[in-house]
């Protein structure tokens, strides 16, 4: 049994698991330990570090290292989170709906955390996107874990733009089976990443550029990219904080992952700049449009969603510019993004548990009534915002080098326009909430609990050790997935 | 030559029998015993023994109506090829004539509805119109698509080559000719020859203020219409046996097929609202469209 | 010539439904045209199907042509209104728009290099114009369910366009697209129930609380 088959059937059993268990402490506590479990088996992965030849369906190379640490660091807290989430709900009566269950919830959420391991480890482009429809499946039921009209719309939206987006990530397989079939001498037409990349001469080039279009559409609809970004405002405002910080934080990246993969693909083939132009523009447009309605938004989480989009079109950018320094930066903010992004979401549920509202109009005084709940906002606005010493700055100096010295002028002016215009935005959104002078109805609010606010911290602050500090394994990590991609 | 004619001559003096059928059918399937299937011809002698009436604020028009009705009906007759029989006259392109002259009978007929200062007549002479205009694509790509597989122009060529036609276009313009057959001669689903209910007559209405003679002649030519109609339709099947008289036999014999299958559907379905006939008018469209990308491919 | 048949039987469903206001008929129309597609599958191919081709086609057969209908029907029965009352684009804008498809889908046909495996550049320009129906009802129609049948329609033209295109992945990832289709219909029936219970609806264009503009 290879390391990488435990990593898959450790979530699957434990979302089985806790399908059927009915005692509520037991099960939160079977979830932070599975997630215990996937953490340290992960970092056993990384130490033993990436398998050059891996297998035709499953295989841990140096990206699939990279992404999974990222996931599985930001899903041990958000578990520890999520059961403190789950404790606090007030116990009701027998559930209407199938997925108001506790335990449907919970096993969605290690099933969640199943699929996207199964995503990162594939090699093979199939199974990739099972994996990414399975994601989709797994964490719809998490969104409308409350019912409401407003989670209800949410969930609803998530599934048929995901699905239909999905749909279109498996013409791009069509397509790219297509290609293979063209040229006789190629016998072997398994679909597996490193094969198509090593065989990437022999195959038909326009239906490998349609291929990456409908792959482009298709999985840039599940990591949000613009236009096609228009559920992640509802999905992520609507469900509960702990899972918005994990959409948010782990699988847009695994959307994101099939898209390097892809890129790759038609690198190897000589195609890149068609590849490449493709995902400035998305990435730009991404940046431009989240910039553009992050002014106007009146809730705090929606607001934190928009920002997951102008993110992911930093991580299109990157992927979309040559060279060592834009796609080492690439690679190390998407490491940053989920942090950060993770920490932010978190400390918005503490937000939401204690003032009860969504708007950012009424809520203020944060430092005043928890103040470390407040300190957390205001280094996560300072951190998301790109400024030094956390380690959001660097990486998005690297990619903006890396625009420099391939000289995209134009995409580099737009790009301090967009990162201008998020900045204003959310500066005008979020310092205003943790000063100030806290409402009178905000008197009685329970303290603040350790087990709170640690996961958060950690969070912060991992994000501003890397940012001054870079330990040598995790450069390694990145860079040999950088250098995957490049090479 | 005189094959034409024994057709024209078969045609002329069988048509009523087409809306008697229909209706037996109907009776049959209403648990009733029916009216006798030579009804019409006792109804058009009666008719024309008849004196007319006329409306004091109608003109020359009026009367013209019915007169002109008869004739575009005898003259279409000529254009139609049977099984195995050519038509009387054929001319390259001659679909259009005949489409234009069913349209001339159908015009004159709304005028002489309007030329009795009635709403009513006004009302059915509207929605006849819009339904005609609706339909009129349809029957012309359906003929042009059979005219562009046949690589003839002429009705008569077209249909004589009907065995030639792929299954998929023969069944597509069997539909399409099927529900224009229904909207040009008011059956239902389009309308329902029965009602007299003024909000729901489209042809019934147009009629409404002949008698006598003219309602006579307008019976008639409609009946030629139905097997005019109905030709188009017949047509399409694919089966000849070569022998002249045995093809006219069957053409017959297909006709009153068709005439029962009529009966079957007006029984078995109620009128359409009248906002959902150009869906189905529509669908013919489609249909005959789909035909042409058969045609094309 | 069954080919022929079946090719038209698949377009014609296809156009019923963009045009059909009725949700049985709808659910009834996607279930055959799913079944006329793989018979398609079958007597287009020159040689009889393998074991796992067998049993691909054996399953698919089951599930999209019995499971899903009865799924859709038990998600319908809770619900009053079975029928589409005020699409977003109309019946009849829906039957021309799915004409203009067909059309790009031919011309698309012949434009593009066709592997040289192609079975029939026809099938490719129908299933195209089977995927864009599908889209025109989910974007087209309110109702929850009728956005369900509409994905069930564009993934039946994703099907056809994988044969006709003459391309086959291992039986294990085919087993696993189906049985994510599978668990998909099945999650998007509960969601429609839970919808039609909270607003006693299931027009999705009434849920519109949450916007930006």
């Amino acid at each position: 049994m290879s390391t990488e088959q435990l990593l898959l059937i450790e979530p699957l059993i434990g979302g089985l698991l806790c399908g059927f268990i009915s005692k509520n402490t037991l099960r939160r506590s079977l979830l932070i330990l599975f997630s215990l479990g996937h953490f340290v088996l992960t970092l056993f992965c990384v130490v033993k570090g990436p398998d050059p030849h891996p297998g035709n369906l499953l295989g841990a190379d140096a990206l699939s290292l990279l992404f999974l640490l990222i996931t599985s660091t930001l899903f041990l807290p958000v578990s520890i989170a999520m059961s403190r989430y789950l404790a606090r709900q007030k116990t009701e009566e027998k559930p209407t709906s199938l997925f108001a269950s506790e335990a449907v919830f919970t096993a969605a959420l290690l099933l969640f955390l199943f699929s996207m391991t199964l995503a990162i480890l594939s090699q093979h482009i199939g199974l990739f996107w099972m994996a990414v429809e399975a994601t989709t499946l797994s964490s719809a039921p998490l969104i409308c874990y409350h019912r409401s009209a407003q989670t209800l719309e949410a969930a609803w939206k998530y599934l048929l733009i995901c699905s239909v987006g999905i749909a279109m990530a498996l013409i791009g397989n069509i397509a790219l089976m297509v290609a293979t079939s063209f040229d006789p001498a190629l016998t072997d037409t398994s679909l597996a990443f490193a094969h198509l990349i090593q065989h990437a001469h022999q195959l038909q080039p326009i239906w490998i550029k349609i291929a990456f279009v409908f792959f482009l559409i298709g999985y840039g609809t599940k990591m949000g990219l613009a236009p096609m970004h228009t559920w992640l405002p509802d999905a992520h405002s609507e469900a509960p904080s702990p899972v918005s910080a994990l959409l948010s934080g782990a699988l847009l990246n695994c959307a994101f992952l099939g898209i390097i993969r892809i890129q790759m693909l038609l690198r190897a083939a000589g195609l890149e700049h068609f590849s490449q132009e493709l995902l400035l523009f998305f990435g730009i447009s991404s940046m431009l449009i989240a910039g553009m309605f992050i002014i106007r938004q009146t809730g705090y989480k929606r607001m934190l969603a928009y920002s997951s989009v102008e993110h992911m079109g930093i991580l299109a950018v990157a992927l979309g510019c040559a060279g060592s320094f834009a796609t080492f930066g690439g690679m190390f903010h998407a490491l940053n993004h989920s942090l950060i992004k993770g920490s932010l979401f978190l400390t918005a549920g503490l937000i939401l548990h204690r003032y009860r509202t969504k708007n950012i109009d009424e809520v203020t005084g944060i430092l005043q009534r928890s103040p470390i709940t407040g300190v957390l906002w205001i280094l996560g606005f300072l951190a998301i915002c790109g400024v030094p010493p956390f380690s959001v700055f660097n990486s998005e100096m690297s990619i903006m080098t890396g625009l420099a010295t391939q000289h995209h002028w134009i995409i580099l002016g737009l790009m301090l326009l967009a990162l201008a215009l998020v900045f204003i935005g959310l500066a005008a959104l979020m310092p205003r909430m943790a000063y100030g002078t806290p409402q009178a109805n905000t008197e009685k609010m329970p303290p603040e609990k350790p087990i709170d606010w640690i996961p958060p911290v950690l969070l912060c602050a991992t994000s501003l050790v890397l940012g001054i500090w870079m330990p040598a394994f995790l450069r390694n990590v990145i860079q040999m997935a950088a250098d995957q991609i490049g090479s | 030559m005189s094959a034409s004619w024994v057709h024209i001559l078969f045609a002329l003096l069988l048509a009523p029998l087409f809306p008697g059928i229909i209706n037996r059918v109907k009776a049959r399937f209403a648990g009733r015993q029916g009216s006798p299937l030579f009804q019409l011809y006792f109804d058009l002698i009666k008719l024309l023994k008849k004196g007319a009436v006329f409306s004091s604020s109608s003109t020359w028009l009026f009367r013209a109506g019915s007169i002109v009705g008869l004739a575009t009906a005898f003259l279409a007759l000529l254009w139609v090829p049977a099984w195995g029989c050519t038509s009387l006259l054929q001319i390259q392109g001659d679909f259009f004539i005949f489409a234009y002259l069913l349209g001339l009978g159908r015009f004159m007929t709304m005028l002489s509805a309007l030329d009795t200062g009635s709403a009513f007549e006004g009302m059915g002479a509207s929605r006849e119109a819009f339904f005609a205009a609706l339909s009129e694509p349809a029957l012309l790509l359906g003929l042009a698509v059979l005219a562009r597989f046949t690589h003839t122009l002429s009705l008569s060529g077209i249909y004589l080559a009907s065995p030639t036609i792929p299954l998929p276009v023969t069944f597509f313009l069997f539909v399409t000719f099927a529900i224009l057959f229904l909207t040009e001669n008011a059956r239902i689903p389009v309308d329902d020859p029965n009602t007299h209910l003024e909000l729901t007559m489209i042809h019934e209405v147009m009629i409404l203020d002949h008698s006598g003679p003219d309602l006579a002649l307008i019976e008639y030519a409609g009946a030629l219409r139905l097997w005019v109609t109905g030709l188009l339709v017949v047509n399409l099947i694919p089966f000849r046996t070569g022998h002249l008289f045995y093809d006219l036999l069957l053409c017959g014999l297909a006709l009153a097929g068709w005439a029962v299958v009529v009966g079957i559907i007006e029984s078995s379905m109620a009128r359409l609202r009248l906002n959902h006939i150009p869906l189905l008018l529509g669908v013919a469209f489609v249909l005959s469209v789909l035909s042409l990308f058969w045609v094309v491919k | 010539m069954i080919t022929q048949l079946l090719t038209a039987a698949i377009l014609l469903l296809t156009l019923q439904m963009l045009g059909s206001a009725r949700l049985g008929v709808l659910i009834r129309s996607v279930a055959l045209q799913a079944g006329a597609m793989i018979l398609l599958g079958i007597f287009s191919a020159h040689e009889l199907p393998n074991w796992h081709e067998g049993l691909l086609l054996l399953t698919t057969f089951l599930l999209k042509c019995l499971v899903f209908p009865l799924l859709l029907r038990r998600a319908l029965r809770e619900t009053v209104i079975h029928r589409e009352v005020e699409p977003l684009i109309g019946y009849t804008r829906s039957l021309f728009i799915g004409l203009v498809l067909l059309g790009a889908g031919l011309w698309i046909a012949t434009r593009l290099p066709l592997p040289p495996k192609t079975i029939n550049p026809f099938q490719l320009a129908i299933a195209l114009a089977t995927i864009g129906s599908g889209f025109i009802l989910i974007v087209g129609r309110v109702k929850a369910i009728t956005q369900t049948i509409g994905y069930l329609v564009l993934e039946n033209g994703i099907g056809m366009l994988g044969f006709v295109l003459a391309t086959g992945s291992p039986l294990i990832i085919e087993m696993g697209i189906l049985l994510d289709i599978f668990v998909g219909i099945f999650v998007m029936g509960i969601l429609m129930l839970d919808i039609n219970r909270e607003f006693d609806h299931m027009d999705t264009d009434k849920l519109s609380t949450l916007r930006d503009l």
